[in-house]
Protein backbone atom coordinates (compact mmCIF):
# COMPACT_ATOMS: atom_id res chain seq x y z
CA UNK A 1 0.00 0.00 0.00
CA UNK A 2 1.55 3.31 -0.97
CA UNK A 3 1.66 6.31 1.33
CA UNK A 4 -1.34 8.06 -0.19
CA UNK A 5 -3.60 5.02 0.05
CA UNK A 6 -2.46 4.49 3.62
CA UNK A 7 -3.28 8.12 4.41
CA UNK A 8 -6.80 7.88 3.03
CA UNK A 9 -7.33 4.51 4.68
CA UNK A 10 -6.61 6.03 8.12
CA UNK A 11 -5.72 2.68 9.65
CA UNK A 12 -9.07 1.24 8.61
CA UNK A 13 -11.06 4.06 10.23
CA UNK A 14 -11.57 6.05 7.01
CA UNK A 15 -15.35 5.63 7.15
CA UNK A 16 -15.47 7.40 10.51
CA UNK A 17 -12.73 10.00 10.17
CA UNK A 18 -13.46 11.41 6.71
CA UNK A 19 -17.22 11.84 7.22
CA UNK A 20 -16.40 13.72 10.45
CA UNK A 21 -14.06 16.11 8.63
CA UNK A 22 -16.44 16.36 5.67
CA UNK A 23 -19.41 17.23 7.87
CA UNK A 24 -17.52 19.97 9.71
CA UNK A 25 -16.33 21.45 6.40
CA UNK A 26 -19.83 21.32 4.95
CA UNK A 27 -21.56 22.94 7.93
CA UNK A 28 -18.86 25.63 8.35
CA UNK A 29 -19.03 26.54 4.65
CA UNK A 30 -22.81 26.53 4.83
CA UNK A 31 -22.72 29.00 7.73
CA UNK A 32 -20.27 31.17 5.84
CA UNK A 33 -22.30 31.25 2.61
CA UNK A 34 -25.74 31.75 4.18
CA UNK A 35 -24.49 34.47 6.57
CA UNK A 36 -22.73 36.33 3.73
CA UNK A 37 -25.73 36.05 1.42
CA UNK A 38 -28.15 37.34 4.05
CA UNK A 39 -25.89 40.36 4.64
CA UNK A 40 -25.67 41.17 0.91
CA UNK A 41 -29.41 40.85 0.31
CA UNK A 42 -30.21 43.08 3.30
CA UNK A 43 -27.69 45.66 2.12
CA UNK A 44 -29.49 45.74 -1.24
CA UNK A 45 -32.94 45.92 0.38
CA UNK A 46 -31.91 48.79 2.66
CA UNK A 47 -30.36 50.70 -0.23
CA UNK A 48 -33.63 50.41 -2.20
CA UNK A 49 -35.70 51.54 0.79
CA UNK A 50 -33.44 54.53 1.40
CA UNK A 51 -33.68 55.49 -2.25
CA UNK A 52 -37.47 55.44 -1.96
CA UNK A 53 -37.44 57.42 1.31
CA UNK A 54 -34.78 60.09 0.95
CA UNK A 55 -33.84 61.65 4.27
CA UNK A 56 -34.77 58.57 6.30
CA UNK A 57 -31.92 56.31 7.33
CA UNK A 58 -33.79 53.77 9.42
CA UNK A 59 -32.81 54.40 13.01
CA UNK A 60 -33.02 51.35 15.21
CA UNK A 61 -33.56 53.20 18.48
CA UNK A 62 -37.31 53.20 18.67
CA UNK B 1 -15.21 51.29 24.77
CA UNK B 2 -14.40 52.20 21.13
CA UNK B 3 -18.07 53.10 20.75
CA UNK B 4 -18.62 49.38 20.32
CA UNK B 5 -21.93 49.35 22.15
CA UNK B 6 -23.65 51.35 19.43
CA UNK B 7 -24.63 49.74 16.11
CA UNK B 8 -22.66 52.20 13.96
CA UNK B 9 -19.57 51.85 16.13
CA UNK B 10 -19.84 48.10 15.95
CA UNK B 11 -20.13 48.10 12.15
CA UNK B 12 -17.02 50.29 11.84
CA UNK B 13 -15.09 48.00 14.18
CA UNK B 14 -16.32 44.82 12.48
CA UNK B 15 -15.37 46.09 9.02
CA UNK B 16 -11.86 46.91 10.23
CA UNK B 17 -11.27 43.66 12.12
CA UNK B 18 -13.09 41.05 9.96
CA UNK B 19 -10.49 40.73 7.16
CA UNK B 20 -7.79 39.96 9.73
CA UNK B 21 -10.00 37.41 11.44
CA UNK B 22 -10.68 35.59 8.16
CA UNK B 23 -6.96 35.48 7.36
CA UNK B 24 -6.07 34.33 10.89
CA UNK B 25 -8.80 31.71 10.79
CA UNK B 26 -7.64 30.32 7.42
CA UNK B 27 -3.97 30.22 8.48
CA UNK B 28 -4.67 28.66 11.88
CA UNK B 29 -7.06 26.03 10.52
CA UNK B 30 -4.75 25.31 7.57
CA UNK B 31 -1.80 24.82 9.91
CA UNK B 32 -3.98 22.90 12.33
CA UNK B 33 -5.14 20.50 9.59
CA UNK B 34 -1.55 19.95 8.48
CA UNK B 35 -0.53 18.93 11.99
CA UNK B 36 -3.80 17.09 12.74
CA UNK B 37 -3.82 14.91 9.63
CA UNK B 38 -0.18 14.59 8.63
CA UNK B 39 2.23 15.32 11.47
CA UNK B 40 0.57 14.18 14.69
CA UNK B 41 0.88 10.50 15.58
CA UNK B 42 -1.88 7.94 15.98
CA UNK B 43 -2.94 7.36 19.58
CA UNK B 44 -1.71 4.17 21.24
CA UNK B 45 -5.25 3.29 22.31
CA UNK B 46 -7.49 5.05 19.79
CA UNK B 47 -5.34 4.59 16.71
CA UNK B 48 -6.11 7.02 13.87
CA UNK B 49 -9.54 7.91 15.27
CA UNK B 50 -7.82 10.35 17.64
CA UNK B 51 -7.73 12.71 14.64
CA UNK B 52 -11.47 13.28 15.09
CA UNK B 53 -10.59 15.01 18.38
CA UNK B 54 -9.00 17.91 16.48
CA UNK B 55 -12.41 18.93 15.10
CA UNK B 56 -14.58 17.53 17.90
CA UNK B 57 -13.05 19.54 20.76
CA UNK B 58 -13.04 22.91 18.91
CA UNK B 59 -16.70 22.29 17.95
CA UNK B 60 -17.59 21.60 21.57
CA UNK B 61 -15.71 24.73 22.62
CA UNK B 62 -17.63 26.87 20.12
CA UNK B 63 -20.94 25.28 21.08
CA UNK B 64 -20.36 26.41 24.65
CA UNK B 65 -18.80 29.74 23.73
CA UNK B 66 -21.68 30.51 21.35
CA UNK B 67 -24.11 29.89 24.20
CA UNK B 68 -22.08 31.96 26.67
CA UNK B 69 -21.98 34.90 24.25
CA UNK B 70 -25.73 34.49 23.75
CA UNK B 71 -26.47 34.37 27.50
CA UNK B 72 -24.20 37.29 28.43
CA UNK B 73 -25.57 39.43 25.59
CA UNK B 74 -29.09 38.51 26.68
CA UNK B 75 -28.24 39.68 30.21
CA UNK B 76 -26.88 42.95 28.81
CA UNK B 77 -30.02 43.36 26.73
CA UNK B 78 -32.32 42.73 29.70
CA UNK B 79 -30.39 44.88 32.19
CA UNK B 80 -29.12 47.83 30.14
CA UNK B 81 -31.57 47.62 27.23
CA UNK B 82 -28.64 47.87 24.87
CA UNK B 83 -30.04 47.65 21.31
CA UNK B 84 -26.93 45.87 20.04
CA UNK B 85 -26.86 43.17 22.74
CA UNK B 86 -30.11 41.56 21.54
CA UNK B 87 -28.75 41.42 18.02
CA UNK B 88 -25.48 39.82 19.16
CA UNK B 89 -27.41 37.15 21.08
CA UNK B 90 -29.66 36.50 18.09
CA UNK B 91 -26.67 36.28 15.74
CA UNK B 92 -24.77 33.88 17.97
CA UNK B 93 -27.55 31.31 18.37
CA UNK B 94 -27.51 29.58 14.95
CA UNK B 95 -23.70 29.52 14.85
CA UNK B 96 -23.46 27.97 18.31
CA UNK B 97 -26.21 25.49 17.44
CA UNK B 98 -24.34 24.39 14.31
CA UNK B 99 -21.14 23.72 16.25
CA UNK B 100 -23.01 21.92 19.04
CA UNK B 101 -24.49 19.69 16.36
CA UNK B 102 -21.02 19.13 14.88
CA UNK B 103 -19.67 18.26 18.31
CA UNK B 104 -22.37 15.61 18.76
CA UNK B 105 -21.99 14.26 15.21
CA UNK B 106 -18.19 14.01 15.26
CA UNK B 107 -18.36 12.52 18.76
CA UNK B 108 -20.79 9.94 17.47
CA UNK B 109 -18.48 9.09 14.56
CA UNK B 110 -15.70 8.57 17.08
CA UNK B 111 -17.88 6.69 19.56
CA UNK B 112 -18.95 3.98 17.12
CA UNK B 113 -15.47 2.50 16.55
CA UNK B 114 -14.11 3.32 20.05
CA UNK B 115 -17.03 2.77 22.42
CA UNK B 116 -18.90 0.45 20.11
CA UNK B 117 -21.96 2.71 20.03
CA UNK B 118 -23.11 5.84 18.21
CA UNK B 119 -24.74 7.20 21.32
CA UNK B 120 -24.84 6.65 25.08
CA UNK B 121 -26.80 8.47 27.76
CA UNK B 122 -23.57 9.58 29.35
CA UNK B 123 -23.62 12.81 31.40
CA UNK B 124 -21.41 14.78 29.00
CA UNK B 125 -23.29 13.64 25.90
CA UNK B 126 -26.68 14.26 27.48
CA UNK B 127 -25.81 17.75 28.74
CA UNK B 128 -24.46 18.60 25.27
CA UNK B 129 -27.71 17.40 23.71
CA UNK B 130 -29.61 19.62 26.17
CA UNK B 131 -27.46 22.53 24.98
CA UNK B 132 -28.58 21.86 21.41
CA UNK B 133 -32.24 21.80 22.53
CA UNK B 134 -31.73 25.07 24.44
CA UNK B 135 -30.46 26.63 21.22
CA UNK B 136 -33.52 25.32 19.35
CA UNK B 137 -35.82 26.64 22.10
CA UNK B 138 -34.13 30.03 22.00
CA UNK B 139 -34.47 30.34 18.22
CA UNK B 140 -38.07 29.11 18.23
CA UNK B 141 -39.11 31.42 21.07
CA UNK B 142 -37.56 34.41 19.35
CA UNK B 143 -39.68 33.83 16.27
CA UNK B 144 -42.85 32.96 18.19
CA UNK B 145 -44.01 36.56 18.66
CA UNK B 146 -45.23 39.06 16.07
CA UNK B 147 -43.40 41.80 17.94
CA UNK B 148 -39.65 41.08 17.63
CA UNK B 149 -38.99 43.00 20.86
CA UNK B 150 -41.20 40.65 22.89
CA UNK B 151 -39.69 37.60 21.21
CA UNK B 152 -36.19 38.83 22.02
CA UNK B 153 -37.13 39.40 25.65
CA UNK B 154 -38.68 35.97 26.15
CA UNK B 155 -35.76 34.29 24.40
CA UNK B 156 -33.25 36.26 26.48
CA UNK B 157 -34.83 34.94 29.68
CA UNK B 158 -34.61 31.37 28.34
CA UNK B 159 -30.96 31.92 27.37
CA UNK B 160 -30.15 33.10 30.90
CA UNK B 161 -32.02 30.26 32.61
CA UNK B 162 -30.31 27.73 30.36
CA UNK B 163 -26.88 29.17 31.08
CA UNK B 164 -26.72 26.91 34.14
CA UNK B 165 -26.18 24.05 31.69
CA UNK B 166 -22.78 25.38 30.54
CA UNK B 167 -20.88 24.67 33.77
CA UNK B 168 -22.81 21.40 34.04
CA UNK B 169 -21.32 20.39 30.66
CA UNK B 170 -17.85 21.45 31.74
CA UNK B 171 -17.89 19.55 35.03
CA UNK B 172 -20.12 16.65 33.93
CA UNK B 173 -17.06 14.45 33.39
CA UNK B 174 -15.94 15.03 36.99
CA UNK B 175 -19.35 14.83 38.67
CA UNK B 176 -20.57 11.70 36.92
CA UNK B 177 -17.83 9.32 35.95
CA UNK B 178 -19.74 7.53 33.23
CA UNK B 179 -18.26 7.11 29.76
CA UNK B 180 -16.81 10.32 28.38
CA UNK B 181 -13.13 10.88 29.23
CA UNK B 182 -12.31 13.73 31.64
CA UNK B 183 -10.73 17.03 30.59
CA UNK B 184 -7.22 16.83 29.26
CA UNK B 185 -6.79 20.43 28.13
CA UNK B 186 -8.26 22.76 30.76
CA UNK B 187 -6.78 21.26 33.88
CA UNK B 188 -5.28 22.89 36.96
CA UNK B 189 -2.11 20.85 36.46
CA UNK B 190 -1.77 21.92 32.83
CA UNK B 191 -2.71 20.05 29.65
CA UNK B 192 -2.27 16.29 29.82
CA UNK B 193 -1.53 16.01 26.11
CA UNK B 194 1.75 15.40 24.33
CA UNK B 195 2.92 18.48 22.36
CA UNK B 196 2.52 16.52 19.11
CA UNK B 197 -1.24 16.38 19.79
CA UNK B 198 -1.52 19.64 21.72
CA UNK B 199 -0.18 21.69 18.78
CA UNK B 200 -2.88 20.74 16.24
CA UNK B 201 -5.59 20.94 18.89
CA UNK B 202 -4.65 24.46 20.01
CA UNK B 203 -4.26 25.64 16.40
CA UNK B 204 -7.70 24.29 15.55
CA UNK B 205 -9.32 25.78 18.68
CA UNK B 206 -7.78 29.18 17.84
CA UNK B 207 -8.75 28.91 14.16
CA UNK B 208 -12.32 27.85 14.95
CA UNK B 209 -12.63 30.73 17.43
CA UNK B 210 -11.51 33.30 14.82
CA UNK B 211 -13.99 31.76 12.38
CA UNK B 212 -16.80 32.03 14.95
CA UNK B 213 -16.05 35.68 15.74
CA UNK B 214 -15.81 36.56 12.04
CA UNK B 215 -19.11 34.83 11.20
CA UNK B 216 -20.70 36.43 14.26
CA UNK B 217 -19.66 39.89 13.01
CA UNK B 218 -21.21 39.24 9.59
CA UNK B 219 -24.42 38.07 11.24
CA UNK B 220 -24.59 41.00 13.68
CA UNK B 221 -24.13 43.45 10.79
CA UNK B 222 -26.91 41.58 9.01
CA UNK B 223 -29.19 41.86 12.07
CA UNK B 224 -28.46 45.60 12.33
CA UNK B 225 -29.53 46.01 8.69
CA UNK B 226 -32.66 43.94 9.30
CA UNK B 227 -33.60 46.22 12.21
CA UNK B 228 -33.05 49.30 10.06
CA UNK B 229 -35.15 47.82 7.28
CA UNK B 230 -37.93 47.08 9.78
CA UNK B 231 -37.78 50.66 11.11
CA UNK B 232 -37.91 52.12 7.61
CA UNK B 233 -40.84 49.93 6.57
CA UNK B 234 -42.74 50.95 9.71
CA UNK B 235 -42.13 54.63 9.02
CA UNK B 236 -43.29 54.09 5.42
CA UNK B 237 -46.55 52.60 6.69
CA UNK B 238 -47.00 55.46 9.16
CA UNK B 239 -46.46 58.10 6.48
CA UNK B 240 -48.90 56.35 4.14
CA UNK B 241 -51.50 56.23 6.94
CA UNK B 242 -50.85 59.87 7.81
CA UNK B 243 -51.31 60.83 4.16
CA UNK B 244 -54.52 58.78 4.08
CA UNK B 245 -55.87 60.61 7.14
CA UNK B 246 -54.92 63.94 5.62
CA UNK B 247 -56.73 63.02 2.40
CA UNK B 248 -59.78 61.98 4.42
CA UNK B 249 -59.86 65.33 6.23
CA UNK B 250 -59.40 67.24 3.01
CA UNK B 251 -62.09 65.22 1.22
Amino acid sequence: MDALTAFFDMGGYARFIWPAYGLVTLVALGLLVTSGRALRSRERELAQLQERNPGRRGRIYE
Amino acid sequence: MLGLSTPSGFVRFAKAVSPWLWVASALLIGGGLYFALLVSPADYQQGQTVRIMYIHVPSAWLGMMGYSVMALSSAAALIWKNPLADLVAKASAPVGACFTFLCLATGSLWGKPMWGTWWAWDARLTSMLILLFLYFGYIALQNAFDDPGRGARAAAILALAGFVNVPVIKFSVDWWKTLHQPASLMKMSGPALHPSMLTPLLLMVAGFTCFYVAVLMVRVRSEILAAKIRALRLSEIHSVQAAGVADGVAG
